[in-house]
């Protein structure tokens, strides 16, 4: 599931560009390292791959549904984790110019979420063990499944995460996580069922393009876990705190019943003040503190003109002249697009 | 530099899996000559052609690129000498334009970017293919394409042309007007084809390869009048030597 | 979507960022930019904004109307990119029903203007990220990225995809509908089918990644790929394009456009 830019905050949205960012270095660094001059045209011609392999549905047994291939798993067990990110980021970033599918600021939590998760986490640390040097039809079909519902299953919770902290979306954290997780709990199993199959076949037609690949992945697997994982703790946390501090109904309600306690006090002080002052400095950030507790929740009727208060509490005036004035804006651009236009005829 | 430019001795090659694709090659070809590689589906033409341009090194007997042999040391000698023409120019056009694709050659031999961009107007232009410069690849007709991808290994001034299937999925216009191309050039060439027509216009040395192994060497119009020999490699004489079925040669 | 559809879209959207117009003739850094600066400054809006998000409209509809794009094409698939984002954001009128304005007899919640909010939103971001490709074109935004400091081994990758995106969604085409011809039910492949289908292509696709690899090695490509020319550069006509930009963009974000077009309005009649 692609994250939507409608759904991000910036500030979310620019953290995870950053993550993204130094990932993409990380692996672009490393496969320059590794010197194999042919993965060029072998990562670009595998990316064109998943894509075209993407739009072929095949009908799920027993169901009325279809499902198709996602392709980090499939990548990273033919390529390697680094190369895979790669080639997974670059059919997300066409995916999001040419088809819209997630957007230019959501691109960075959709290359994480499906590209880090299986490439980073789910391939080194689920398919690989399980899989084995001398893989088996069986192991090789338990380590896809498995590592393709892992990789999936993180990644979704990384929407939730994401959508959550950038507080556009109401859902509660908790109902999003039960919406999300279920949902792709099938399309995991779904997409290591296929890629089970067609490591199998490749297993079968072309042995080499295994034994190949194993030595040169194998080395030092564990380092770029557990910067990846370090970066993804720092990431959560430094959201999540930073989401608690702007809203208090989303994940903090969802923490408190699951801690029991009414509610959870941030400090002023630390990270969240910091966070918060940031937050009040820049004018950029959205500003979540709408309709917090401190103000009145409903909007006395009749509260008629000019009440200093901000916009919450909007008086009936005021929130004419907002409609209103939209509809100036929306004629006057149309106005402005019109006379471009024709001005642009002539020249 | 010796009179021939490429020379084969006793060379063999066997697939991973043991089966032979080559067995006993010998061929020397000399400047300025253009051969025609014939043989069915499957013969050995391409691991042939592969040999020629270093991509398969041999795995006994030896072949000699102008003054070099091919080795894993000489690999880039040999690919400025020899010009390889893919069969299906979707895998040799992969660069975003037509004009950058032409220059990929030029650039990575060192040229500076200001000599490349000559050297691209230069192939583009004997092509006649100019007005395709800023098309990216895959908005081009087949015969177009064919066209960039021979300018493409033209811009590195190869000595030899090394030529899989050129006229393989092209319109008859588009294989007139490649055949009147290619007379053109005065580079060695070497055609590996099922077009025997396209040979006999072209080619006026002809190698026939069976099963791996030659069946015959020498001047196209007498190989091509031996129906058996053609007959025997899973040939067909070219339809222009065959008699006329309306007429039956009246 | 259909693969056909797909490759129609892609021709489509390539085609137009053929054009010869200033906006298409501008550095594409400068466009790049711009639309960052733009949905930062769009998505950094309060979630209960809706009037204020109206002004952003001048963005993607100025880049369609001087780069000749064709709105139908922008909302089309606009309209596709949605179904998400309503999934998600259908939930927050259900959630949110804190009553924050009444129009008369219709009391409109948080969650009402939430959910407009995002939907605009949505249709505003999609439009510009494929106006941005419209008047620019694929391999310019991977250039201007990769002048921009992305590395260069992803761009170049990301060149062999959108390259070949074309040659093996065509096998892809062939391979459905030779399957489809013979078999007259079933419109979608089963499992078994599936892999065997893709099992093809993904040989094919190796053997393709193989040859391609060979016709490098025999044009010298000794594993680093010839720098592109830069035809263009940031001059003046890039900065005053960043510059009205950006002007506009922080001014509609700090000032409540609407609310004083519509003071100014509400004035008139008083």
């Amino acid at each position: 599931m692609h994250m939507a830019d409608a759904l991000l905050s910036p500030t979310v949205g620019g953290v995870m560009w950053g993550a993204t960012a130094c990932l993409l270095g990380y692996a672009s660094s490393k496969l320059k390292a590794e010197k194999d001059d042919s993965r060029i045209p072998l990562m670009g011609v595998l990316g064109a791959f998943i894509f075209a392999a993407q739009m072929i549905n095949f009908s799920i047994p027993g169901t009325g549904s279809s499902g198709h291939l996602g392709g980090g798993l499939i990548l990273a067990a033919l390529l390697g984790p680094h190369a895979a990110f790669l080639t997974i980021a670059s059919v997300l970033a066409v995916q999001a110019l040419f088809f819209a599918d997630g957007g230019l600021l959501a691109m960075g939590c959709n290359i994480f979420n499906l590209g880090f998760f299986p490439c980073y986490l789910a391939y080194p640390l689920i398919y690989k063990p399980l899989a084995g040097a001398v893989s088996s039809r069986g192991r090789l079909m338990a380590a896809s499944l498995i590592a393709a519902v892992a990789g999936l299953q993180l990644g979704a919770f990384g929407v939730v995460l994401q959508t959550t902290a950038s507080g556009i979306s109401e859902l509660p954290f908790s109902s999003f996580v039960m919406l999300m997780q279920p949902i792709h709990l099938g399309i995991g199993v779904v997409e290591g069922v296929v890629t089970a199959l067609l490591l199998g076949f490749l297993h079968r037609v072309r042995p080499e393009l295994f034994g190949a690949a194993r030595p040169a992945t194998a080395s030092r697997p564990l380092r770029p876990i557990i910067i990846g994982l370090a970066l993804a703790a720092m990431l959560v946390g430094g959201s999540m705190s930073w989401f608690a501090s702007a809203d208090p109904d989303g994940l903090e309600w969802a923490m408190a019943k699951v801690s029991g306690k009414e509610e959870l006090h941030a400090p002023e002080a630390g990270i969240h003040g910091t966070l918060d002052a940031l937050q009040k400095r820049i004018a950029f950030l959205p500003d979540y503190n709408f309709k917090s507790t401190e103000e009145p929740e409903a909007v006395p009727a009749g509260n008629e003109g000019n009440t200093p208060e901000p916009w919450p509490n909007v008086a009936v005036g005021t929130s004419l002249s907002g409609v209103l004035g939209g509809f100036m804006t929306l004629c006057l651009a149309g106005l402005l697009g019109f006379a471009v236009r024709k001005f642009h005829a002539k020249a | 530099m010796s009179h021939h430019i490429l020379e084969v001795k006793d060379l063999c090659y066997c697939y991973p899996d043991g089966t032979p694709a080559l067995a006993d090659i010998n061929v020397t070809i000399h400047h300025g000559e253009s051969v025609g590689l014939v043989g069915a589906n499957g013969a050995g033409k391409s691991t042939l052609l592969q040999h020629l341009c270093g991509s398969l090194l041999p795995q006994s007997g030896r072949i000699r690129v102008g003054d070099f042999p091919v080795s894993q040391g000489t690999l880039h000698e040999v690919r400025r000498t020899v010009g390889m023409v893919f069969q299906d120019p979707d895998d040799q056009l992969f660069m975003p334009t037509v004009a950058e694709d032409v220059a990929f050659g030029p650039l990575n031999i060192g040229l500076t970017p200001d000599e490349a961009a000559v050297r691209v107007d230069e192939a583009l232009r004997m092509v006649g293919a100019e007005h395709l410069k800023n098309r990216p690849p895959y908005r081009l007709s087949g015969g177009e394409k064919r066209g960039i991808a021979i300018a493409a290994v033209l811009a590195c001034s190869p000595d030899i042309l090394v030529m899989d299937e050129p006229s393989a999925n092209l319109d008859p216009r588009s294989r007139r007007l490649l055949i009147k191309l290619l007379r053109g050039f005065t580079h060695t060439k070497v055609v590996a084809t099922h077009d025997l027509d396209l040979v006999l216009d072209l080619c006026e040395r002809t190698i026939v390869l069976h099963e791996g192994r030659i069946m015959a060497d020498g001047p196209t119009k007498s190989i091509f009048n031996n129906s058996e020999l053609l007959y025997a490699c899973a040939l067909e004489p070219p339809l222009s030597m065959q008699t006329c079925p309306v007429c039956n040669g009246n | 979507m259909s693969i056909e559809n797909a490759l129609f879209e892609l021709r489509r959207l390539d085609e137009l960022a053929r054009q010869d117009t200033p906006l298409h003739r501008l550095d594409a850094r400068a466009k790049v930019l711009a639309t960052v600066f733009f949905l930062i400054s769009l998505l950094s809006l309060n979630r209960y904004e809706v009037a204020r998000l109206l002004p952003y409209a001048a963005f993607p509809w100025l880049l369609a109307v001087l780069g000749n794009i064709p709105l139908a094409v922008l909302f089309r698939r606009a309209a596709l990119a949605l179904p998400f984002v309503l999934m998600v954001g259908l939930f927050n009128p259900l959630l949110d029903r804190t009553v924050l304005v009444h129009f008369g007899p219709l009391a409109v919640t948080g969650g009402m203007l939430s959910f407009t909010s995002i939907v605009l939103r949505a249709i505003l971001a999609v439009t510009t990220g494929l106006a941005l490709v419209a008047v620019t074109g694929f391999d310019n935004i991977c250039r201007a990225l990769g002048r921009m400091g992305l590395p260069s081994v992803f761009l170049v990758q990301l060149q062999f995809l959108y390259r070949y995106i074309f040659v093996l969604a065509a096998e892809a085409t062939r391979m459905m509908h030779a399957r489809s011809l013979r078999c007259a039910k079933s419109s979608r492949p089963s499992l078994r089918e599936y892999r065997s289908l893709l099992g093809c292509l993904l040989l094919r696709t190796l053997d393709r990644a193989g040859r391609v690899h060979q016709a490098m090695l025999c044009r010298g490509f000794d594993g680093s790929m010839p720098g592109y020319g830069h035809t263009t550069s940031f001059g003046a006509a890039e900065v005053r394009f960043c510059l009205v930009c950006g002007l506009y963009l922080v001014a509609v974000r700090i000032f409540d456009l609407p609310l004083l077009l519509g003071g100014l309005a509400g004035g008139l009649f008083r």
